[in-house]
């Protein structure tokens, strides 16, 4: 059965306090999950206070203050702190998101930060995406075309190229994927919002060949029909792209072709 | 149903866990079965309601009268077969999305998929008895 409570080894103890520093006027207090699989722990929140007046606009740059100045164990991942790179996506004040992109004004209290919901957690907050990263693999996003390569381009009427925006953008930071559901009761099967709006980049981009043999490996219970239209992707994707409607047109084509 | 032959596989890669034994490729049929059974009960359970709301207060008699009448039993029919139709469809994803033992698995989806027959068919023999008795 789908496990509704967290088993004893995972509940989320009280961790340590870190006070900011004296004199401190603006301080904004983050609370952080921590894990460490070598000690042998359950997890622990740990609370930071910050000081806002030495200390970057955005929930990343928090994170590396803190990490620099308060505690550097704290593990997580992050690189291009503007967006592009899909690194830094935790859960941050109860939805997924990406931390560089993600203001601390914009939160009022103070701010919670989980790794990203229902994935394995490797430390603090790293998750294990490796499953996901299969399945991004197991729809084989490169294209695949029969006719000879051409000499030049291969080129697209910009009609034929419009039909690609909203999915070139995606940076495959999983916020939408750990977000869903579905993803979470079945993941071992469903693909997930953030693999199957990529799925169907493949299948919109006019340049591919392979189009029926791209809808038959998502036609099935389990891997495509999952999805319930619940919407949780669509609200909490960070470029604000739609999976839900990728999953949409990929169900309609499947209907079309019967 | 599982995705995985019943063997021990936690050395097997990621990719292979995923790809497992493949697509099914009977997906699409039971998500347009479900909307089409619901587009379906739309109007039928309308005139359902509004016929059992025009019927209140009436005595068996008028009742036999109603579900005699030709139209009235066709669509009694057709709202059972819908019915139960779209509330098994909808029921097995239900057990699916959360029912993750096999076993229980199996079980549940045919307890569903009988019990819906079962319903239908006792439903649409009653239309028939009340509807030839008069
Ligand atoms: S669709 Fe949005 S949330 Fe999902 S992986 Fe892509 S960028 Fe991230
Ligand atoms: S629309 Fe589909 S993929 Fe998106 S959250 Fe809902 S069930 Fe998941
Ligand atoms: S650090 Fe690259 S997306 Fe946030």
């Amino acid at each position: 059965m789908v496990e509704f409570s967290l088993p004893k080894n995972s509940k989320v103890m009280r961790g340590v306090e870190h006070k900011a520093a004296a004199g401190a006027k603006r301080i904004k207090r983050f609370h952080i999950y921590r894990f460490d699989p070598d000690t042998g722990e359950n997890p622990r929140l740990d609370c930071f206070e910050v000081d806002l007046d030495a200390c970057g606009p955005m929930v990343l740059d928090a994170l590396i203050k803190i990490k620099s100045e308060m505690d550097s164990t704290l593990t997580f991942r992050r690189s291009c702190r503007e967006g592009v790179c899909g690194s830094c996506a935790f859960n941050i004040d109860g939805t997924n998101t990406l931390a560089c992109t993600k203001p601390i004004k914009s939160i009022r209290g103070a701010v919670k930060v989980y790794p990203l919901p229902h994935m394995p957690v490797i430390k603090d907050l790293v998750p294990d995406l490796s499953v996901p990263y299969a399945q991004y693999a197991s729809i084989e996003p490169w294209l695949k075309s029969d006719t000879p390569a051409p000499t030049s381009e291969r080129l697209q009427s910009i009609e034929e190229r419009r039909e690609l925006d909203g999915m070139w953008e995606c940076i495959l930071c999983f916020c939408c994927q750990t977000s869903c559901p579905s993803y979470w009761w079945n993941g071992d099967r469903y693909l997930g919002p953030a693999v199957l709006l990529q799925a169907y980049r493949w299948i919109a981009d006019t340049r591919d060949e392979a189009s029926g043999e791209r809808l038959d490996n998502v036609d099935d219970p389990f891997r495509l029909y999952r999805c319930h239209t619940i919407m949780n992707c669509t609200n909490t994707c960070p470029k604000h792209l739609n999976p839900g409607k990728a999953i949409a047109e990929i169900k309609h084509l499947l209907l079309k072709r019967k | 149903m599982s995705n995985t032959p019943n063997r021990n596989r936690q050395l097997r890669s990621k990719l292979g866990r995923v790809r497992g034994l493949g697509s099914s490729h009977e997906g699409v049929h039971h998500w347009w079965a479900q909307r089409m059974s619901a587009m379906a009960l739309l109007p039928l359970s309308l005139w359902f309601i509004f016929s059992l709301i025009s019927l209140t207060g009436s005595d068996y008699v008028a009742f036999q009268s109603w579900v005699s009448e030709f139209g009235n039993s066709v669509f009694l029919v057709l709202f059972l077969v819908s019915m139960f139709h779209h509330a098994q469809l909808g029921l097995q994803v239900v057990i699916e999305d959360y029912v993750h033992s096999e076993l229980w698995k199996m079980g549940l989806l045919l307890i569903v998929k009988y019990g819906s027959v079962l319903f239908a068919a006792s439903g649409i023999f009653a239309v028939l008895k009340i509807s030839l008795a008069g």
